[in-house]
């Protein structure tokens, strides 16, 4: 995957009559992690399900996000390969460890060895060498989540979405996955978009932070 | 695609309902062209109001579904409201599914067996207690009130109900609101009912109104437990357009008009009594009584629900016997001995009718299922209800008395040639069926994390691999679930296949009922059996093929 | 037996979809259909019957009767390779309505009734609305064994056959008793109100429209009436309530004490023989002299039970075989019917380890080897002989039927 700058280009959210982002325009370079901070309810999560193409249907959108030249709104979610990361691991309780990484990997990758060693690999920088055939249940939070974001980073994303990916795991916890998950994506040279309330978040991220405005002002027509 | 398939699902749902009742409606009123009257006319009502017997059996009609379902909601509220958050309750919820999964006709013959004047009871307590070497000739069953069908009604709406509450009390988040209650001072009970009950009701007002109209226009158990002298009005309509009389078919049509319109009465009924008990408790919610001792309707509600749960069983077990006796008279408390020709005897009938069933039931629920996650799908792309399950389409089947319009669906059926054609009765068979998948799966489907679908969708998996290999398998065990009601449903089918088989389809239903009428209980017990042990393993299934295939994963075992 | 119910399902799916593209042809073709009827010998109709499938519409309600069906289905498998259907009705006139509703719908071919056991009223109104296909009786080569002269194959309840049905069964009313209870049985209407009085709750009939109660009411008519000859005829309303009137006078005495008080009927035959078992009752009836030796034989009823009958004789009466107008297999119903006509088939029937019910045969007629199957056949231990069986009593006409059974609705059946 080419390292690419990914862009919000005039975005403007609605709900009904309410405006939850107006005209957000932003540029987030390879490696380079951007904070979005704002209460909830301010459409940060709306925001991120749009840049996926998931975004439900009461909502009205217009604007554009890039990855480089390709214009990702035109294309299917599927198709735009934008990794995200929500609070929960989301890893698919009917699979397991290895089955969930697998189901990332490109079905480019024919081969049954290079798949499964590409698998296997992940699961070695995660630090959980040999869990292939785990459930993921039996795992601690802690390990689910390095196993969702191998999961991520398997699926070559052209960039990062993280949705306050830290606020559910403990103090301790939160600490060294914030530092797993900001080394993979600068190895990775992957643009990242992070949204959160914790300052401390932002802090660790090291880059720009923007602060979105609590709930847009009713429309005037 | 997906946006056909709402449509579709209305069509097929409701189209043969509103074609049918036209096709009631039309004789109704002397217009049926095919037999040479075009002249509207008030003819078949007035004929229909001198049947002899008619007020009896209206009235017998309207008391038996009030009753019915005055009882049985008086005591799903009381069991909830006694028990729900311990133990035993959990217990009983696990009971629930497989009594639910026998068909009515089933429970109602054990039932008349178990508590007839020769029946098990008495056979067990004669003669050392009663004295009775031969049965008293006491009217228990098929008595001039209805007091019996109420019962047997009762037995198998009851646990209807509560599994209806049960599913609402999960999503109304009754077991907080109970305790919060609790800790202002109330008496569980009182509590539950001020705080739980009001929250619950909405979400069961239409299964409680769908117990209302099978009680009041209910056929197969009726022709088991009920008065003959005159018979309800739902059984006399059937006999009548069943007669080799022609003309009584103008008759039958405006009796099932008449059947409808009992149906709207109960309802309205209902309706008025829900505002008064609504404004009563509504005053008696902020009295801030909270309650005295409980003990007493704490045992009611144990004995009433033990002894209707009970009979069941035993009622159930009864048949299991006579399915293996040799012979069995008044008044052994056991058969004489135990043997396997019965089974033999009817092997060869059997299958046939097992194969019927399990081909239409087995089709049609695979048909529903397919439908329900169509239709679902669409939602859950648009964000939007669809109509079917907005404005309560999908209890129109339920509500809508079966007389009305499967008469009037089995007139089309003939003018379209497709009487006693195996598409028909499948068809028919979809209308009654498909609602209830669907209103067993939504609320799992509904309730399935939609990030999961994003985070696949991220991964670079295609809308159709998502579904594919991520939500229909995580949602396995509630599409199970939901495929084996619908398979129960259609097990239990009596009227369409009777009305759309044209008698080439005989099911284990329309055997059993034809049976009961008179035949040699041990033959009974046999097709009864069969009845009850299909739905059985159909839930068993249900059960078990999730359990195992995933039973490497935690995750899975979760109830979400 | 041999073929998995499954594949024989699919075949006989396949036929029927094969013979559907044979119709949709002869009708663009403008041909009309082959009538069985029409064509020449009965090898013709033997060779066309091959492969049908033959709906067979009959009461289901009894064990022992479908058992006999289903013989008889896998014997006209085997020798005729003709798939029989038993379509089980709870009241014959629920075939009847069926094909009526065919006809006004227009549907002459591809009818869903091929052959529906029949007689009385159901017959009479088939007759009437030119239901039925025929006369084919006199193409059958068993039907030259049927006693014509001293049994009632030839008319039905009054209405000529008219070879629009074939006889295959004949059936008297009798009474059931157990005899422990009732050893010296009431031989008489007036000796059974009498009975019914020292033994209240003991006694029942069931509910009419059913056959064997709408008979029980025919019966005491029958031996009350002043004139038996007005039965024979329709007659005016007036006419009617004073021959019937005693009829009335008679079940008002006798309900009050019935079993549950005249309030509750048994539905049907079985369902009483069921309360006779289950020792509810003492007396039942029935129309089939060896209706308490197969059940005792069966295990049913307890070998107590004896049969028998009034002194001043019993309704007896045939019952029959037809085809609608529009079956889709009028041959293979009829080499059906000619099978069931035979000596070997009606032997089985009249064997009361299997049915046990009057032949329509005339005994004598056949041949030694087929009489000797007859004379050995066992004699069940509560079955009458002939003699004892008494004089059979004619059918009255379909009309009494239906008046008594509507005015008995009226009186005991309209509620409070």
């Amino acid at each position: 995957m080419n390292p690419a700058a990914l862009e919000l280009q005039q975005v403007t959210i609605e709900l009904g009559a309410r405006t939850l982002i107006a005209g957000l325009s932003l540029i987030v370079e390879p490696g380079q992690v951007v904070t979005l901070m704002g209460e909830s309810g301010v459409g940060k999560s709306s925001l991120l399900a749009w840049m996926c193409g998931t975004m439900p249907e009461a909502f009205r959108a217009s604007g554009r996000v890039l990855h480089g030249a390709t214009d990702l709104s035109l294309l299917p979610p599927e198709d735009r390969r934008l990794g995200i990361l929500f609070q929960d691991d989301l890893l698919f309780p009917h699979l397991s460890v290895g089955q969930n990484l697998a189901f990332a990997l490109p079905a480019a990758l024919r081969s049954r060895a290079e798949r499964r060693t590409k698998v296997e690999g992940a699961l070695d920088e995660a630090g959980l060498s040999g869990y292939a055939d785990r459930d993921p249940a039996t795992l601690s939070g802690g390990q689910r989540a390095r196993v969702a974001v191998m999961r991520v980073l398997l699926s070559e994303p052209r960039a990062l979405l993280l949705d306050e990916p830290f606020s559910k795991l403990d103090h301790a916890t939160r600490q060294r996955f914030r530092q797993f998950v900001f080394d993979h994506l600068r190895e990775a040279r992957l643009p990242t978009l992070l949204v959160t309330h914790d300052p401390e978040d932002a802090l660790a991220a090291a880059g720009m932070t923007l602060e979105l405005p609590s709930v847009g002002s009713p429309q005037v027509h | 695609m997906l946006r056909l398939f709402p449509p579709l699902a209305v069509v097929l749902l409701v189209g043969p309902v509103l074609a049918g009742l036209a096709g009631t409606l039309l004789p109704a009123f002397d217009y049926l062209p095919v037999l040479g009257h075009r002249a509207a006319g008030l003819q078949a009502w007035t004929q229909l109001l001198e049947l002899p017997g008619l007020r009896t059996s209206v009235w017998l009609s309207l008391s038996t579904g009030l009753v019915t379902t005055i009882l049985s909601v008086l005591l799903v509220v009381l069991l909830c409201a006694a028990w729900h958050g311990t133990r035993a309750f959990a217990a009983m919820e696990a009971w629930l599914a497989p009594l639910l999964s026998v068909p009515h006709v089933t429970v109602a013959l054990g039932l008349a067996f178990l508590i007839s004047p020769s029946g098990w009871i008495m056979r067990c307590l004669s003669p050392w207690l009663t004295g009775f070497s031969q049965p008293p000739d006491w009217r228990i069953i098929q008595d001039a009130n209805g007091l019996s069908l109420m019962f047997g009604l009762i037995a198998k709406e009851a646990p209807f109900l509560l599994l209806m509450t049960l599913a609402a009390l999960g999503q109304a988040d009754g077991e907080r609101g109970s305790v919060v209650a609790r800790t202002f001072g109330y008496r569980p009970m009182i509590g539950w009912l001020k705080a739980v009950f009001p929250r619950v009701y909405p979400q069961i007002r239409l299964p409680v109104l769908a117990v209302l109209a099978y009680g009041v226009s209910v056929v197969d158990v009726a022709m088991v437990l009920a008065p003959t002298t005159p018979a309800p009005l739902a059984v006399r309509v059937v006999k009548m357009a069943n007669d080799s009389d022609l003309n009584l078919r103008f008759i039958a049509s405006a009796g099932a008009m008449l059947q409808c319109a009992l149906v709207l009465g109960g309802v309205l009924f209902w309706w008025m009594l829900e505002r008064t008990v609504r404004w009563w408790g509504n005053r008696w919610i902020t009295t801030g009584w909270r309650g005295g001792r409980e003990s007493i309707p704490r045992w009611i509600a144990s004995v009433a629900g033990a002894t209707l749960g009970l009979a069941v069983i035993f009622g159930l077990l009864a048949m299991a016997v006579w399915s293996v006796a040799t012979h069995w008279r008044f008044p052994a408390a056991i058969p004489a001995g135990l043997t396997s020709a019965n089974w033999k005897l009817h092997a060869s009938g059997v299958t046939d009718a097992v194969w019927n069933t399990l081909s239409l039931a087995v089709c049609t629920t695979a048909f529903s299922l397919i439908l329900s996650v169509g239709v679902l799908e669409f939602e859950a792309a648009t964000g939007r209800r669809t109509a079917l399950s907005k404005v309560g389409l999908l209890y129109v089947p339920l509500v809508l008395p079966q007389v009305a319009f499967l008469f009037g669906a089995q007139v089309l059926l003939a003018l379209s040639r497709l009487d006693g054609e195996w598409i028909a009765l499948a068809w028919l068979h979809l209308v009654f069926v498909f609602p209830y998948v669907f209103l067993a799966l939504a609320d799992a489907y509904r309730a399935w994390d939609e990030r999961y679908r994003r985070t696949g969708l991220c991964l670079g998996a295609s809308p159709l691999r998502v579904l594919l290999r991520i939500k229909l398998p995580m949602l396995l065990r509630p599409i199970a679930a939901a495929g084996a009601v619908g398979f129960a449903v259609s097990v239990g089918q009596y009227l369409p296949t009777l009305f759309a088989g044209a008698g080439r389809f005989p099911t284990l239903t329309t055997e059993a009922v034809a049976l009961s009428a008179g035949g040699d209980l041990r033959s009974v017990g046999i097709y009864a059996m069969l009845q009850m042990a299909l739905p059985l393993a159909a839930f068993a299934l249900a059960l078990a093929a999730p359990a195992w295939c995933f039973r490497h994963r935690r995750g899975m075992h979760v109830i979400r | 037996m041999s073929t998995p119910v499954h594949l024989r399902i699919l075949g006989a799916l396949f036929r029927r979809f094969l013979s559907l593209g044979v119709l949709a042809i002869l009708g663009l073709t403008g041909l009309p259909p082959v009538r069985a009827a029409d064509t020449n010998s009965w090898t013709a109709t033997l060779a066309e019957a091959q492969g049908q499938t033959v709906y067979w519409n009959a009461w289901g309600g009894d064990d022992r009767v479908n058992a006999y069906i289903a013989w008889a289905g896998v014997e006209a498998k085997k020798r005729f390779r003709i798939e029989v259907r038993h379509v089980k009705l709870g009241d014959t006139a629920e075939a009847v309505s069926r094909v009526l509703a065919e006809k006004a719908a227009g549907k002459d071919v591809r009818g869903s009734v091929d052959l529906i056991w029949i007689n009385g009223e159901n017959f009479s109104a088939m007759k009437q609305h030119g239901l039925l296909h025929g006369p084919f009786v006199d193409r059958l080569p068993n039907f030259r064994w049927v006693d014509t002269d001293n049994k009632p194959t030839l008319v039905d309840f009054t209405v000529p056959a008219e070879g629009l049905e074939a006889p295959w069964s004949m059936g008297q009313f009798v009474f059931l008793r157990e005899s422990r209870r009732v050893p010296d049985p009431p031989r008489s209407a007036a000796a059974l109100l009498a009975w019914a009085k020292v033994n209240p709750g003991r006694f029942n009939y069931p509910q009419p429209p059913d056959f064997t109660g709408t008979t029980f009411l025919k019966q005491v008519l029958l031996e009350l009436a002043q004139d038996r000859s007005a039965l024979c005829r329709p007659v005016e309303e007036a006419q009617f309530a004073e021959i019937s009137a005693p009829l009335w006078d008679y079940l008002d005495e006798l309900h009050p004490v019935m079993w549950r008080n005249g309030r509750v009927f048994p539905a049907n035959g079985p369902a009483q023989t069921r309360q006779l078992a289950d020792g509810e009752i003492d007396i039942a009836l029935s129309f089939s002299p060896e209706a308490a030796s197969s059940a005792i034989e069966s295990g049913q009823l307890p070998d107590s039970v004896r049969t028998f009958v009034w002194k001043g004789g019993t309704i007896a009466n045939a019952s029959f075989l037809a085809i609608p107008f529009n079956s889709r297999a009028k041959s293979g119903a009829m080499v059906l019917i000619d099978f069931l006509l035979s000596p070997e088939a009606q032997a089985r029937k009249a064997d009361p380890r299997h049915l046990g019910s009057l032949t329509v045969l005339d005994v004598d007629k056949l041949s030694p080897a087929d009489q000797a199957i007859f004379k050995a056949l066992p004699k069940g231990k509560a079955t009458l002989s002939p003699e004892e069986l008494g004089t059979p009593l004619p059918e009255p006409h379909p009309y009494w039927m239906d008046r008594l059974e509507k005015q008995w609705l009226t009186r005991y059946a309209a509620g409070r």
